[in-house]
């Protein structure tokens, strides 16, 4: 049944699914399911909400055979359901992350609006070209840095720690203002657009410096080892970081001493 | 006559969504009654307008209920019920019924019935609407949606007041889209 659904989609790919659906996405839908990508955890497909017109981002965790049934439910539970909690509190305090739609976490799924785009790792590179000179003198990237430090600013300031931040944990949305041929992703190269920062399902409530000096630095490691062409701009991102956020220069000392330690606290684990 | 019938996505195919949706309705106190006094042929998910801010809200909660019941996880008597349960950000059944569903004073009306396979048609439905609710008949659109909510209401009972970025969205149609993705979101996370 699934398989003959697949078939009548024209415009994606015909998809033989390797891994078992949830029981959601085994119902009949406009835009049969779509798997974009598969992560330690769980499964990432791209499918609709409702109606043909709402593309949709589901997130499936599915159950772990090597786990005790009981323990596995409960942990696919809980990380479903803070996964879903720190959503609806970033998008509360107008921090662009993806909306939530609906979710089922005793099923372990939920679905997500679907955020077009690029990651920003990918329209940096697409920018970085070949070049070797002359980047820390690029205005737009340079503000791109700043706008990245403005959203992760924004979301210290209202209490939420990432756990992951790498550039490929935001996606560059264009505005619906500049998307005028049908070009919902955006032209490659491009920097136009905002930053959502998305997968939120390391990410916690915390107000602690060291919390968010963690959070930065695992960005800042990330940043230049993903570009290390670009290292040299990775002040421009705490200057946009600065900004949002007014109570930054305690994290910001804290990101010192954690830069000369490592990640972690103490020497354990 | 304006009774649809929709298709959502990843819904058993078992089960079949009408709405239909009633202006300025004079008998709300009659269906109140009727869904008091629990007659089966007036089971159908009646919400009042004033508190649905689009139509993708109200099918976000037809379909939390219809996943609900396929999973057999209803927290109310039937999916009709837990429509109106479903709009709601919290678990408080009485409180859902009384916010989100008919009462006698309701003016603007929302009808959704949910039927299986050996169900009624769509004829049927269509039918019995008619006879038995007075009102305007309009088709559910957020055009026709957006004169009868009460956004007061909607603040206040989605708990949108004091959000100072929303406050300062002057351009309507882009605040209301905002307004209705947090309604969603919160219809989403109900409960945690």
């Amino acid at each position: 049944m699934a398989a003959a659904a697949v078939a009548e989609a024209a415009s994606e790919p015909p998809q033989q699914h390797q891994f078992p659906l949830p029981a959601v996405l085994e119902y009949p839908a406009s835009t049969p399911p779509y798997l974009i990508t598969q992560g330690a955890e769980g499964r990432l497909y791209k499918s609709t909400y409702l109606q043909p017109d709402i593309p949709c981002a589901l997130k499936y965790r599915p159950p772990k055979p090597w786990r005790h049934p009981i323990l596995d439910q409960r942990l696919t539970k809980h990380r479903i359901l803070s996964e879903a909690k720190v959503l609806a509190k970033c998008r509360r305090d107008g921090l662009r992350v993806p909306a939530m739609y609906a979710m089922d976490e005793a099923a372990g799924w939920m679905m997500l609006e679907w955020v077009h785009g690029a990651p920003v790792r990918v329209r940096v590179n697409e920018r970085l070209g070949d070049r070797k000179e002359g980047i820390d003198k690029d205005e737009g990237l340079k503000e791109l840095m700043r706008r990245i430090g403005l959203a992760v600013g924004k979301m210290h300031k209202i209490g939420i720690v990432h756990g992951d931040l790498t550039t490929s944990n935001m996606i560059l949305s264009p505005s619906a203002e500049s998307v005028t041929d049908g070009q919902l992703d955006g032209t490659p190269g491009s920097l136009e657009g905002e930053i959502v920062i998305i997968d939120l399902g390391l990410a916690s409530y915390s107000t602690t410096d060291e919390d968010r000096a963690v959070d930065l630095y695992v960005l800042e490691r990330a940043f230049t080892s993903t570009h290390p062409r670009a290292e040299s701009i990775f002040d421009e991102l705490l200057k946009g970081y600065k900004e949002a956020y007014k109570q930054s220069n305690l994290a910001l000392k804290r990101l010192e001493d954690v830069r000369m330690r490592g990640r972690k606290r103490s020497m354990l684990g | 006559m304006a009774l649809e019938t929709v298709t959502l996505d990843h819904l058993p195919a078992s089960q079949t969504v009408h709405i239909a949706y009633f202006r300025n309705v004079r008998n709300a106190a009659f269906l109140h009654s009727q869904l008091l006094a629990r007659n089966p042929e007036f089971e159908y998910g009646f919400v009042d307008a004033s508190v649905i801010v689009s139509r993708l809200h109200l099918l976000s909660a037809v379909f939390r209920a219809a996943t609900t019941a396929s999973t057999n996880s209803l927290i109310t008597p039937n999916v009709h019920s837990e429509i109106i349960v479903s709009l709601s950000p919290s678990n408080n059944i009485s409180e859902a019924y009384r916010r989100y569903g008919i009462s006698p004073s309701t003016k603007d009306l929302l009808v959704v019935k949910i039927s299986g396979p050996d169900g009624l048609s769509h004829d049927d439905i269509a039918k019995h609407l008619s006879q038995h609710v007075e009102g305007d008949q309009l088709p559910v659109t957020d055009e026709n949606i957006a004169p009868a909510t009460d956004n007061s209401k909607v603040a206040k009972y989605y708990k949108l007041n004091g959000l100072s970025w929303l406050d300062a969205i002057k351009d309507q149609p882009k605040k209301r889209k905002e307004v209705e993705t947090l309604v969603v979101g919160t219809l989403a996370v109900r409960g945690i």
